[in-house]
């Protein structure tokens, strides 16, 4: 029997028994070390030869990202570990650290319980750590922490016994700081405690781990790790202290198995009943119970098609199974059910709660779906996003004959990976991708003509704007174009408290309205707007303010598509509205229902939302980066210059040894070829990264020049938008 | 000037003499065939007979893109409609535009099918309370919407003993809407609120008013529904108690059972 034939074996065996799982996922600052660590904990497992951990990146197995030396996809993979006698199957997935593909990590937090946190001891917890970290306590994710890179302080940076105690101390606090900031209440169970051997140090490269009940046990205290790494002698310590060993030790002990998490899990991520039969099945991890799946990730295979995976937590998938997907009328019938390791899906028999599943023949799922056997089910919480697309580019197919390709690539493109938005213009033939930024765009792009084989040329990537108002207006009538039914509408700025609830999920229109309206009331929000709210859409809320009257209920639906029109594409500039509250403050319907259908009610609703907006002091926001710069000091002017010469703020100035730390913001709008000018500005000495810090203002005076710009890229009329071009007086 | 002609209730020559007259001297002719349509002819027709190019509007030019009333500032401008201008419609907006730009209106009246329900099935028109509209239902986020109005209505004229005069959708992609589709509505509507309205009711039927061969039947509503009335328009009726008169009328005229007499 082969090695690998051997492995399925025994996670087969192990998928029964959930007390013997962990789900989890490695998360980290670009180049910190993951998909090296996980090679690492792969070969542990037996499941690729020792010597090559560290080298093979088995996870890495796109040949762009071998060729970009990054992480591009979250991949997942199932192994076997020993520990105390006992094996344990550990389902572990491998995320991406460039900002850029952020939405990668954040999807795979909502499959996992638990996350290994990286950090580079030389570097330290960076934006990008800060970020995962806070995407996995948001879902309830329990953190450990593996100090990678500890070689490097003491063959590079040559510190003594003392001093590497010290900066590996200062990491552990930097990193509990940020677990206290997002969650003070739970601090205490979540607190990394070096001595309770909840974090471990060591070089994934050089395949060694130690904690400190591991140096307790093995007598290797720091002392003799130091002479160990002096002599060149990693690979005996690599002997002594496996990383795999210890990493399993922390993993198996400290991350919840799915019957502990999903106890906990469960109500953060799905609002639906507690008490409801699927709701109990879930916390209960019940394998009899119904099917209850999120998919996380879509991938093609291109034997298989289309191959959906993600976390099982209720019932048991078997091929021919009957699933529906949330929101689509007709059940999916599962062709085949399996497990990913790595680059390989390997079919099993069936697989029960759990455990993360990879799925073919769910034709309706798109990434952040819910799958059931019940088709009532509530669905989970969509998976929000900390980046927002903020660039886009226009795609055309380089030869006539592609185009309707290109279009059914778009489409596939933008189901497996949504963070992208796909906007496909069938009259004016113009195809947008928008994303997470430049390296994002091009990967997307390259891959199209790799992997979809069409070839396309892409445009100049663009900035994506904002629109939002900035004061109360209203009420605005609107009024249908047979003029027999008039809509009262108020618009305002929806408080950045509120903004910050919607993102975070913790309101949403799926939990019952006593406990959003309680939520919501905290933020000084009146009881009546709160308990009048209707619809969310993005970041924009819609309150039904009205009162008793009659038939405004079954002309609800068609206001409020009104309202998604135009929070798709705001009235100054057609971009997305972000941060607006609009309110329903009185309705007059004509009597019969056919003088007040879609034809009449949506436009009404639509111009008197697009007016008010106007009226209410609308301008743009455009996506700012925050960006890190480490520079010799002898080279900091030029890279200040080069941010204040972009329209950028320093936020804040560090200095360690003799390298400045510039922690600065910047438009994304100027940071178009930032790359080569930080290069030439220092002499090539700056290590920089960027974060998706938000939206913010456009500059009063450039707002014209910029709406005008968008306006006429979009072919629309060559004149700023007044509310009288929406209703009449 | 701008005057409103209802075209009647099936072909060219529903229209009244003093119409057709004023048709036939108008500068300019519009027409919409949006809220009602005359099955029994064309445009072509209609020209052929008026000695005038008929210019069909669409919605969006009644509602929307009004500028082709300002003719009627110095010209004699004509708008037809099928049945009578004013009923079912909401054209008295178009009224009300041209009175505030200055423009002398006038109406010149047609039967309606409001008053033809009356005539074909022998129910008095003294008796009838508010009509309404059955929409075709439709999809909006997996959500079927069906408008609870025309129920409502049946169940308030019903309580206060009228009856209910019931149009049937018009839609440009779905049709021409027929009994047999609105009672199935109907029907929807009454498991899902369970009022007990339509429980063993009378309903009659009626198509093609203001033809040759309309088509007029009264059963109770369950059988109604598989009734063949044969081609659009159809209209419904669900009469509330009756006279003694409009029940020999419904079991004379309209083939209903011969028990509701009594």
């Amino acid at each position: 029997m082969g090695r690998r034939k051997k492995m399925v074996e025994r996670v087969t065996t192990l998928m029964d028994k959930p007390e013997f799982i962990r789900n989890i996922g490695t998360v980290a600052h670009i180049d910190h070390g993951k998909t090296t660590f996980s090679d690492n904990l792969i070969a542990g497992a037996g499941m690729i030869s020792k010597e090559l951990a560290g080298e093979q990146l088995f996870m890495d197995f796109d040949e762009e990202e071998q060729k970009r030396g990054i992480t591009i996809d979250a991949a997942t993979v199932s192994m076997v570990h020993e520990f105390d006698g006992k094996e344990y199957l550990i389902n572990l997935i491998d995320t991406p650290g460039h900002v850029d593909f952020g939405g990668d990590v954040t999807r795979a937090m909502r499959a996992v319980d638990g996350a290994i946190v990286l950090v580079d001891a030389v570097e330290g917890p960076m934006p990008q750590t800060e970020t995962v970290l806070r995407q996995a306590l948001r879902e309830n994710v329990t953190p450990i922490l593996f100090i990678n890179k500890v070689d490097r302080l003491i063959n590079e940076i040559k510190l003594t016994p003392q001093d590497m105690q010290i900066r590996l101390g200062a990491v552990i606090d930097k990193v509990n700081k940020i677990i206290k900031g997002l969650k003070p209440d739970q601090y205490d169970n979540l607190r990394l405690d070096p001595a309770t051997g909840k974090v471990a140090f060591g070089s994934a490269l050089n395949n060694w781990a130690i904690s400190i009940p591991y140096m307790k046990k093995t007598g290797i205290g720091f002392k003799e790790i130091i002479e160990y790494c002096k002599a060149e002698k990693q690979n005996e310590l690599a002997i002594k202290c496996p990383l795999h060993v210890v990493m399993n030790d922390m993993i198996i002990r400290f991350l919840p198995s799915p019957v502990q998490a999903q106890r906990e899990r469960i109500k953060v991520i799905w609002h639906g009943d507690k008490e409801s039969e699927i709701g109990k099945s879930m916390i209960n991890v019940d394998r009899n119970g119904k099917v209850a799946l999120m998919i996380t990730d879509i991938t093609t295979d291109p034997h298989a098609g289309e191959v959906a995976s993600g976390r099982l937590f209720s019932g048991t998938l078997e091929r021919g199974k009957e699933i529906f997907i949330s929101g689509m009328p007709n059940a999916n019938r599962i062709q085949s059910v399996g497990i990913f390791m790595g680059p390989e899906r390997i079919e099993v028999e069936k697989i029960p709660a759990g455990n993360i599943v990879a799925l073919t023949g769910l034709s309706d799922a798109i990434v952040g779906s819910t799958a059931s056997t019940d088709k009532s089910m509530t669905p989970f919480e969509s998976i929000r996003h900390v980046s927002e697309p903020v660039m886009t580019v226009a795609v055309e197919a380089k030869h006539m004959k592609d185009l309707p390709k290109l279009v059914e690539v778009l489409r596939q493109v933008a189901k497996e990976d949504p963070t992208l938005k796909v906007m496909i213009n069938q009259e004016t033939g113009e195809h947008l991708l928008a994303g997470m930024g430049e390296l994002h765009l091009e990967v997307v792009a390259h891959r199209i003509q790799r992997d979809k084989h069409v070839e396309i040329t892409t445009s100049k990537p663009l900035v994506v704007y904002r629109e939002t108002v900035t004061n109360h207006a209203g009420p605005v009538e609107g009024k249908s174009p047979n003029r027999h039914n008039r809509f009262y509408v108020e618009v305002e700025p929806l408080s950045q408290e509120v903004i910050r609830l919607i993102k975070n999920n913790e309101i949403s229109m799926r939990q019952q309205e006593v406990e959003r309206r309680d939520i919501l009331m905290k933020t000084g929000m009146t009881k009546d707007e709160a308990k009048g709210i209707t619809h969310i859409y993005e970041t924009n809320i819609f309150i039904d303010m009205t009162k008793g009257i009659q038939y405004l209920n079954e002309t609800m639906e068609l206001i409020l598509e009104g309202f998604e029109e135009v929070m798709k594409a705001g009235p100054m500039s057609r971009e997305p509205v972000m941060g607006v509250k609009v309110k329903l403050m009185d309705a007059k319907l004509h009597e019969d229902s056919i003088h007040r259908g879609p034809a009449q009610v949506i436009p009404a609703s639509r111009q008197a939302i697009q007016a008010a907006m106007l009226m209410g002091g609308a301008t743009l926001l455009e996506p700012f980066q925050k960006v890190f710069i480490h520079v010799p000091q002898d080279q900091m002017g030029g890279a200040m210059r080069e941010m204040q010469g972009r329209r950028g703020v320093i936020l804040d100035m560090k200095t360690e040894g003799d390298t400045s730390i510039i922690e600065s913001k910047a438009p994304v709008a100027q940071l178009f070829g930032f790359s080569g000018d930080i290069r030439s500005a220092t002499e090539g000495r700056a290590m920089w990264s960027t974060e998706f810090l938000g939206f913010e203002p456009i500059p009063a005076n450039m707002l014209s020049e910029i709406v005008m710009g968008i306006r006429q890229r979009k072919g629309l009329k060559l004149e700023m938008p007044k509310p009288s071009d929406f209703i009449s007086p | 000037m701008l005057t409103f002609i209802g075209l009647g209730l099936f072909d060219e020559t529903d229209i009244t003499v003093k119409g057709l007259e004023t048709v036939r001297k108008a500068d300019m002719v519009y027409a919409e065939f949006y809220t009602s349509h005359l099955m029994g002819t064309t445009v072509e027709k209609m020209e052929e007979l008026f000695g005038r190019k008929v210019n069909v509007l669409t919605r969006e030019d009644v509602e929307q893109n009004t500028s082709w009333l300002s003719h009627a500032k110095d010209k004699n401008v004509v708008f037809l409609s099928g049945g009578d201008a004013m009923v079912a419609t909401t054209h008295i907006d178009l009224r009300l535009r041209a009175k505030d730009m200055g423009i002398d209106t006038a109406i010149i009246h047609a039967p309606s099918i409001s008053s033809a329900v009356s005539g074909l099935s022998g129910l008095q028109n003294y008796r009838f309370g508010k009509s309404t509209t059955i929409p075709f239902p439709y999809t909006r986020k997996d959500k079927r919407i069906i408008s609870e109005a025309p129920y409502d209505t049946i169940k308030m004229n019903k309580k206060n003993d009228l009856h209910t005069l019931v149009f049937l959708d018009i839609d440009m992609e779905k049709g021409f809407m027929d009994i047999k589709t609105a009672i199935s509505i109907l029907l929807e509507m009454e498991e899902r609120k369970g009022e007990g309205v339509l429980v063993h009711t009378l309903a009659v039927g009626i198509a093609r008013a203001g033809s040759d061969s309309p088509s007029v039947h009264a059963d109770y509503i369950d059988k109604l529904k598989n009734y063949d009335f044969g081609g659009p328009l159809h209209s419904l009726v669900i009469p509330a108690n009756l006279h003694f008169i409009e029940a020999e009328a419904l079991v004379k005229l309209c083939g209903a059972p011969a028990g509701i007499m009594k």
